[in-house]
């Protein structure tokens, strides 16, 4: 059978279920009779006190770093949290006042504590509640010698399963034969995530009830991307999963490898490799994969799904939030692009003929700037929480260009008037995805500062063919020369007008075309997050000069077929 | 007694790392230094009334110092918003 949490921690693992118990400590509910008593019982505590500390500092003296500094930042922690004098308060007061002994004072103090942050509504924040309980299960062993710490070594190939692993569980314990993690509670953010992403075997977390259907040495599949536990599978399972786990290595392997090696090419020319992501989670994962910014933020999530328009306050929160990820790297925010294949429930579409053709992206937004505005004012608040970008879709002609500038200057106005701050200079751009754009990029230059190509549209609409229509597919392809010239001139233009060019269509991620790409001279690659590692690969391995060769030596062939087996054998 | 405001910049707000330095950075001075976010005022030494606060990034804080030498803690403390949150 097969159970789900959350997966954490990517990675296939294939072992035997350990599973994780531990004795609690219970009140005794005595009444402290005397003050003698309460004194006693005030210098255990502050005795328990101080064997805890020392208790943490043999782990950290003893820290084998190459196991990444993330556990030794957690027991630092740890002492702070021994020596809070609120905890200390708190405790001798229930001693004191309440006459409870050290036992059950602690006990006490420590699920308040724990409750309180369980309760914040912060992941991050909720989940160091396992950091109080585990300094409490310290306290009180230490008070209670009787209780054992969890101390154990594990056979190869062990998957522990547990309700919650506190942080000194996964230091304290022998983990070099442990192949991966199951807990019922948790978040991406609990120790067991941290932990096993450092020391790189897979961890699902948020397993509820249904982690008590797994027994001690149960033979156990976990997929930690998509959180799957499988329980005694077959051995045709065992086998399937076995060539899965040998690719995720190697994939994984030059994916580690690559992560913070910056997008050069030999000959020392910066390439930036952007994410295309449709919320904050994306931005975040992207920049896992190496993502140096986004360079399409598809804001058509915020839209979909729902019942009604979200509010300039939703919306704010929404890209705040993605500016916050991106941590002072770049995104581009597109606005919005609805109409074509892209129905809203709640937006009346009148029926068309050819929606792909028809009342769509920035033609809704220019003729309801009453829905465009609050885009804009959202976009422009959270500009102040990193490098936002603002992009139009589907531009054909430079009057909308400049009427999309004008609603959007009426909405810095506005927020100038509120006394609301924003970034005054934020970079204004548009998508280069229907011919006439490309073909008028020299003109359109004047009006941006980036042009973005949007080769899945850009390809549609040159050639004349809906890709949805299984008849006609194979004419729907990128590499037809007239494509591969328009993209190359929009890049040409824009290097002469000093208009920064990028690209995030599916083009951007074919490791067949980076070369040629590189060669026609484009410098920004937006693609999913996942495609990253194998696209950098290729530029690090590759030189300009040959590039341009390649792009001229394309540029004379003509046919698609031609073109692709070319690339394909010079890609490999 | 000097009374400061700062924004965190942080976009994960003051997480149990960067308030572990904090608490060990007021220990320092002799100065009661306190945190106030919202209504709540706390002291600054304790690590568990930091974090109960769920200090989230975009939110702002102020700080009390009251003592001594609070001139030459709120520098520190200055130094420490102002420089190592944000690099976290």
């Amino acid at each position: 059978m097969t159970i789900n949490g959350i997966g954490v921690s990517p990675g296939i693992t294939i072992g035997k279920a350990s599973l994780l118990k531990k004795q609690e400590a219970a009140l005794s509910g005595v009444v402290l009779a005397n003050d003698a008593d309460i004194t006693i019982e005030i210098e255990k505590f502050n005795n328990a006190v101080a064997l805890s500390v020392q208790d943490v500092e043999t782990m950290i003296n003893s820290y084998d770093q190459s196991q990444g500094k993330e556990g030794l930042e957690i027991l630092e922690t740890h002492i702070e949290l021994l020596t809070d004098p609120q905890i200390s308060e708190d405790v001798t007061e229930k001693i004191s006042k309440e006459k409870k002994n050290a036992n059950d004072a602690v006990i006490e103090v420590i699920a308040d504590a724990v409750q309180l942050f369980t309760n914040m509504e912060d992941e991050y924040l909720s989940t160091r509640a396992a950091d109080v309980q585990d300094i409490g299960d310290r306290l009180l062993r230490n008070l209670n010698s009787s209780i054992p710490d969890t101390t154990t070594t594990y056979e190869a190939d062990t998957i522990i399963i547990a309700e919650d692993l506190t942080p000194s569980d996964t230091i304290s314990m022998d983990t070099t034969h442990v192949a991966g993690f199951v807990t019922q509670v948790g978040g991406r953010t609990s120790h067991a995530a941290i932990i096993a992403r450092s020391r790189g075997v897979p961890a699902i977390v948020g397993c509820g009830i249904t982690l008590t259907e797994i027994k001690d040495g149960d033979l156990l599949i976990l997929d930690g991307q998509s959180g799957a536990i499988i329980i005694n599978p077959d051995q045709n399972t065992i086998d399937q999963y076995r060539i899965k786990q040998d690719n995720w290595q190697a994939q994984n392997n030059l994916l580690r490898s690559l992560k913070d090696t910056p997008a050069t090419t030999t000959d020392g020319i910066n390439i930036k490799l952007f994410a295309n992501i449709g919320d904050a989670n994306d931005m975040e994962q992207a920049i896992g994969f190496g993502a140096e910014g986004s360079g399409l933020l598809r804001t058509e999530l915020l839209f979909m799904g729902r019942d009604a328009l979200p509010d300039e306050e939703e919306q704010f929160e929404f890209y705040k939030a993605v500016a916050l990820k991106a941590k002072g790297k770049p995104v581009i925010v597109r606005t919005l692009d609805i109409g074509g294949d892209k129905q809203l429930p709640y937006f009346n579409f009148p029926a068309e003929q050819n929606p792909f053709l028809g009342y769509r992206a920035i033609r809704i937004c220019l003729d309801r700037p009453d829905i465009f505005i609050v885009q804009l004012k959202a976009i422009l608040r959270a500009s102040t929480f990193g490098r936002l970008k603002i992009m139009f879709p589907m531009i054909s002609n430079i009057q909308e260009v400049r009427a999309a500038k004008v609603i959007l200057q009426q909405a810095k106005d506005e927020l100038s008037k509120a006394g609301i701050t924003f970034d005054k200079n934020i970079p204004v751009g548009i998508m280069i995805e229907i011919p006439s754009a490309a073909i008028t990029a020299d003109l359109l230059a004047k009006e941006v500062d980036f042009f973005s190509i949007g080769t899945n549209d850009l390809c549609q609409y040159t050639l004349a063919v809906d890709r949805m229509n299984e008849q006609i597919k194979e004419l729907y392809d990128p590499y037809n020369p007239g494509v591969l010239r328009l993209i190359a001139y929009v890049i040409d233009q824009g290097h002469k007008n000093n208009v920064e060019v990028g690209m995030c269509g599916e083009l951007a991620s074919d490791p067949k075309a980076t070369l040629l790409l590189l060669g026609m001279g484009l410098t920004e690659f937006s693609m999913s997050a996942a495609a990253i590692p194998e696209i950098k690969n290729i530029i690090i391995h590759s030189d300009l000069t040959k590039a341009k060769q390649i792009h001229s030596h394309i540029m004379e062939m003509d046919s698609s077929t031609a073109i692709t087996a070319y690339l394909q054998e010079i890609t490999l | 007694m000097i009374t400061k405001d700062y924004i965190i910049t942080a976009a994960e707000g003051i997480h149990a790392r960067p308030a572990t330095n904090l608490v060990k950075l007021t220990k320092n001075y002799s100065s009661l230094i306190s945190i106030k976010k919202g209504d709540r005022t706390v002291k600054l030494s304790s690590l568990m009334n930091i974090l109960s606060l769920g200090i989230k990034g975009g939110e702002t804080i102020s700080i009390i110092i009251d003592g001594e030498d609070e001139t030459s803690a709120i520098i520190a403390i200055d130094a420490f918003f102002e420089e190592e949150l944000k690099h976290l």
